[in-house]
């Protein structure tokens, strides 16, 4: 077994990494319930109609990406963000290259509870000393209810609880935090000193003053007991009180926390009042959410039925489970009929959703596509040299990247920047080395150029291999590739892909001005229709096959540094590409610049949308039959040049 | 009269038989009559690699058997050698019987593993070796059937063939890493015990194995021979050079082409099935693109349309692959990346190319 060793666990399945990073956020940190609400999505829409929807979708998605207010911006750290792979028509480069293609969901699994407890911690941050620094006047009424934690029994304890929870003092969260993680202590004073006790180590502090107390007297003090009951009541307290936290990011995680535990009507008042001091929009959403939760559990059946009505538009999870709950269990026929509409209501919009989710990692694995295939569609396309050799160069590119960046530790966006000029001269003076070395002897015989081109990638995969080392180099992306656009609870777009979308076209956009505008364009086609000709007109051939060749060596460079923001950047990265380009120049056509554009997003779309249907190995077989046969139908591609130029 | 026909003008090919023939004698006798501390001893390791390289010199007459008589180059024959080593396998994997981990009287390990309740219906019938046998030859040759008769049919050729060839093992070999598939996904098939009855492991069987790998060897060259003397291969030499001027003087050049190519699927897949029973092993990576394409490269050195030049180059090649992955496993890819290039520029006609310069002058 050699598959999983060297495999990361975001190996393959980055479709259901990317579903997961769709859940309400970091603070929701409710994977399980994501997946689970992903895994039961009608699949209906999305087999639907693919081709009739692309043109809406594609426009839907740029106006998206540009317009789309963020609503809450998850303040995930980058480093939790998974590093995605690349498209699931390629095959991400490991040890065995097309070993690792076989994803182990476990390994998931295990970075999503990973990132549970990451969120948990992130969590207690929010109980921090700045809770005493917001204190701007005393409140004795607040101190006198912390002296009181510490009488009578459980339920008394969570009385005083809940009178502080709708204080909104901000300290109130860190008491009842250390509480709750069994932290607060009271001494035998009268009335006692409440005192709170560090994580770690044995000084603490004052519950009411927040000043350090030595170690002595935290020794003394005796912890204020709970109970599992009290532990619960505690969680959805903490998170009320934290919502006049001043920080509306922290607002926001306690309502998407008091949203995952059962709201409980007793809230209700306080959240009214909330709602009336709420100054924030997008935590005022949330807010209304929450309420509209907290009344569906009221006994008043038309205030349940506003709830219902509100809720339709909300597409967050917890909100779904609660209305099939409602749906199912409510003791009005009424509200259950309208809490199985709102449900239906949502379920098409999250359809629809999921479509443009689809849609866009269609888009995306396209581009990926497009990038590594283009440069493919100069050498083989325009020249007719089969270049075996043509994902290394896309590797010579991500290496180039993985080196200025290590030149330039500190400045991570420069260095992404210079690699794009820095890969396509690299990997361009590589080609051009190749052309005149060994190419230029064999044009002509296509299938020895083939094999000698396929030499040359062994030589240069191995050459990476002693020179660095054979395995993966770490290429980090700077923040604005990280992270991900959460345009609404169930569509998140990663930034990388974006960039890289857009980056793909701007390249294709470059290339075909080259070929189409500049006299070195102009001599290149002239040379691909008619070389004796050419020649005879005073074209230099050799001179104009050899920058052909750079440029299109260039092109598999600058994809280098693209990938490397996508994939791993390793000595066996280039051959996960080379057969994918070759199929992609093969269906758009030879030597035609829009096939090989139309044929990559065609095909990452068509990979895409089979991919949820049957996986992503099945969907990359089929996708390959489907070539084999379309080849069959349409030996010259989707777009067949034209005229003598095509018995070449 | 047919001899004549056959190694008339052929003295690479006699040579290479007499070899062949030689060796069929000598390594038996050097591993099972001659003493461990004879000097001509020959130990089983070096019988089992030997008679490795033979199934491989199959394949790489296969290949030139298509592409140096009819120009068609096949990236993807590795998934012909692969499915005949499945064929093999499977049988093979039968026998084992209820001496698996798991001791479960009729299904392998693997599927008891993945909770198979019952053997799946393509399973039928490899219990018995002469069925194994039949789709040793059959499985391929249906492949190749299909597969060529579509993309002879629309005249795909050249470099378009060879793309779409790799994209075949390439499919091939991501659908026999699925457990689904009830191939035993990534691990493949192994672990045998018994061939109709001897050890595996056996040095009589290893012996004969090789005994029959050699044999095999040689009547598929004098077959592959036979074919490129008749009639049909003169027309297929015409394909190669002229193709198009071949089908307006009335042949079929695709009939011509499908039935070479499903014959040479044919010899791949028992060139795969006398690999697995020697190596011990089948996996999904006998399907990877580099397997295939490296085996043209055999053809290349070897010198491509000469039949005799393939198995040369198998032979040098593997023996060179064997040497440098033990002494310089680092070199190895530098060297075969090289061979690569330096061959396909300064020795397109392989190494058979410079001793045939020389007598036949300037002749094709």
């Amino acid at each position: 077994m050699t598959v999983h060793c060297n495999a990361p666990p975001h190996g393959r399945g980055w479709h259901s990494t990317a579903r997961r990073d769709s859940a309400p956020g970091p603070a929701g940190a409710s994977a399980p319930d994501a997946v689970a609400a992903a895994s039961t999505q009608p699949t209906g829409l999305r087999r639907s109609r693919a081709h009739a929807w692309f043109v809406a979708g594609f426009l839907l998605l740029l106006g998206g990406s540009l317009h789309a207010e963020p609503q809450i911006l998850a303040s995930q750290p980058p480093t939790t963000e998974p590093a995605m792979t690349t498209t699931g028509f390629t095959i991400v480069a490991q040890a065995d290259p097309y070993a690792s293609d076989f994803f182990d969901p476990s390994l998931l699994d295990a970075g999503a509870e990973a990132r549970e407890t990451e969120t948990a911690e992130a969590d207690d941050d929010l109980l921090d000393e700045a809770a005493y620094e917001a204190l701007e006047e005393a409140a004795p009424d607040v101190d006198l209810l912390i002296q009181r934690l510490p009488e009578g029994n459980f339920n008394d304890r969570r009385a005083v609880a809940e009178e502080l929870a709708a204080t909104g003092d901000p300290r109130v969260p860190v008491v009842l935090g250390a509480l709750l993680e069994g932290r607060l202590l009271a001494t035998a004073e009268d009335p006692p000193r409440i005192l709170i006790r560090a994580e770690t180590g044995r000084a603490g502090r004052d519950a009411l003053t927040g000043e350090p107390v030595d170690a002595d007297l935290i020794a003394s003090g005796r912890r204020i007991p709970v109970h599992n009951p009290l532990r619960n009541a505690l969680r959805s307290l903490i998170a009320v009180s934290t919502l006049s936290a001043p920080d509306p990011e922290r607002r926001a995680t306690s309502l998407r926390r008091l949203m995952r535990d059962d709201v409980s009507p007793d809230l209700l008042e306080y959240l009214d009042d909330r709602v009336e001091l709420e100054d924030d929009p997008r935590v005022m959403d949330l807010l209304l959410t929450v309420r509209a939760l907290a009344r569906l559990n009221v006994d008043d059946a038309q205030v349940r039925l506003e709830s219902v009505e509100l809720l339709r538009g909300s597409l967050l999870s917890e909100v779904r489970v609660r209305l099939e709950a409602t749906a199912n269990r409510d003791d009005d026929p009424e509200v259950r009929a309208a809490a199985r509409e709102a449900l239906d209501s949502i379920e098409a919009r999250i359809r629809f959703f999921r479509f443009t989710e689809n849609l866009f990692f269609g888009l995306s694995a396209g581009s990926v596509l497009l990038l590594a295939a283009i440069g493919l569609a100069i050498t083989f396309g325009v020249m007719g040299v089969i270049n075996m050799a043509h994902g290394e160069l896309i590797m010579i590119g991500a290496y180039t990247t993985w080196f200025i960046q290590t030149l330039m530790p500190g400045a991570l966006s420069t260095s992404i920047l210079l690699a794009i000029p820095a890969a396509f001269v690299v990997a361009g003076l590589v080609g051009i080395a190749m052309e005149r070395g060994v190419i230029q002897f064999l044009y002509g015989r296509p299938l020895e150029t083939l094999l000698a081109t396929f030499g040359i990638s062994l030589i240069l995969q191995q050459a990476v291999r002693t020179l660095f080392s054979p395995l993966n180099r770490p290429v980090q992306s700077p923040d604005w590739l990280s992270g991900t656009l959460q345009v609404n609870p169930v569509l998140a777009l990663t930034w990388s892909r974006i960039y890289i979308f857009i980056f793909a076209i701007m390249v294709f956009v470059a290339l075909l001005l080259v070929m189409k505008k500049t006299s070195l364009g102009l001599k290149v086609r002239a040379v691909a229709q008619n070389r004796p000709m050419a020649r005879a007109l005073g074209v230099r051939t050799g001179w104009v096959d050899a920058l052909t060749f750079g440029l299109g060596a260039g092109i598999a460079g600058v994809a280098g540094v693209a990938l490397s923001q996508l994939t791993n950047v390793g000595p066996n990265m280039g051959q996960a590409y080379i057969i994918d380009s070759f199929m992609v120049v093969v269906f758009g056509g030879v030597g035609n610049l829009w096939g090989t554009f139309v044929g990559a997003l065609g095909l990452g779309m068509m990979t895409k949308f089979l991919e949820p249907h049957t996986g992503a190995v099945l969907a990359k077989i089929l996708v390959l039959i489907f070539i084999i046969l379309f080849i069959q139908r349409r030996p010259r591609g989707l777009f067949p040049k034209k005229g003598r130029a095509a018995e070449a | 009269m047919l001899t004549r026909r056959l190694f008339l003008s052929d003295w690479g090919g006699i040579t290479v038989l007499v070899l062949l023939l030689a060796m069929v004698v000598a390594v038996p006798y050097a591993n099972l009559v001659l003493p461990p501390e004879s000097p001509w001893h020959l130990s089983t390791y070096w019988v089992a690699l030997l008679g490795k390289f033979l199934a491989f010199a199959l394949l790489a007459l296969a290949i030139d058997l298509i592409w140096g008589y009819a120009g068609i180059l096949s990236l993807g024959h590795g998934a012909f050698f692969g499915l005949g080593g499945y064929a093999m396998g499977m049988y093979l994997t039968r026998q084992i019987g209820d001496r698996g981990v798991y001791g479960h009287p009729e299904l392998p390990d693997f599927m008891v593993f993945l909770s198979y309740e019952s053997l799946p219906w393509f399973w039928w019938g490899f219990d018995m070796f002469w069925f194994a046998m039949l789709m040793v030859v059959l499985v391929p040759g249906l492949l190749a059937l299909v597969f060529g008769w579509l993309a002879f049919r629309s005249r795909v050729t050249g470099v378009y063939f060879a793309i779409i060839t790799q994209a075949l093992v390439f499919a091939l070999m991501l659908a026999f890493f699925r457990n689904e598939m009830g191939f035993g996904g990534n691990n493949g098939l192994t672990d045998f015990k018994d061939i109709l009855g001897f050890s595996v492991q056996a040095r009589e069987t290893r012996v004969a194995l090789f005994v029959i790998s050699a044999l095999t060897l040689i009547a598929a060259y004098v077959a592959a021979r036979y074919i490129v003397t008749s009639r049909f291969g003169r027309v297929l030499i015409a394909v190669r050079d002229a193709e198009s001027r071949t089908r307006f003087a009335g042949y079929r050049v695709e009939h011509y082409k499908l039935w070479l190519f499903v014959f040479s699927a044919m010899l791949a897949g028992i060139a795969g099935a006398l690999y697995v029973p020697q190596v011990g092993i089948i996996n999904p990576g006998e399907f990877s693109p580099l397997r295939s394409i490296e085996a043209v490269l055999w053809v290349a050195v070897g010198g491509r349309g000469s039949l005799f030049g393939a198995i040369i180059g198998a032979f040098a090649v593997n023996g060179a692959k064997t040497w440098f992955t033990a002494a310089y496993p680092q070199v190895w890819l530098f060297f075969l990346g090289a061979l690569f290039v330096l061959v396909t520029v300064f020795l397109p006609r392989g190494l058979v190319g410079i001793f045939r310069r020389r007598r036949t002058e300037g002749g094709a």
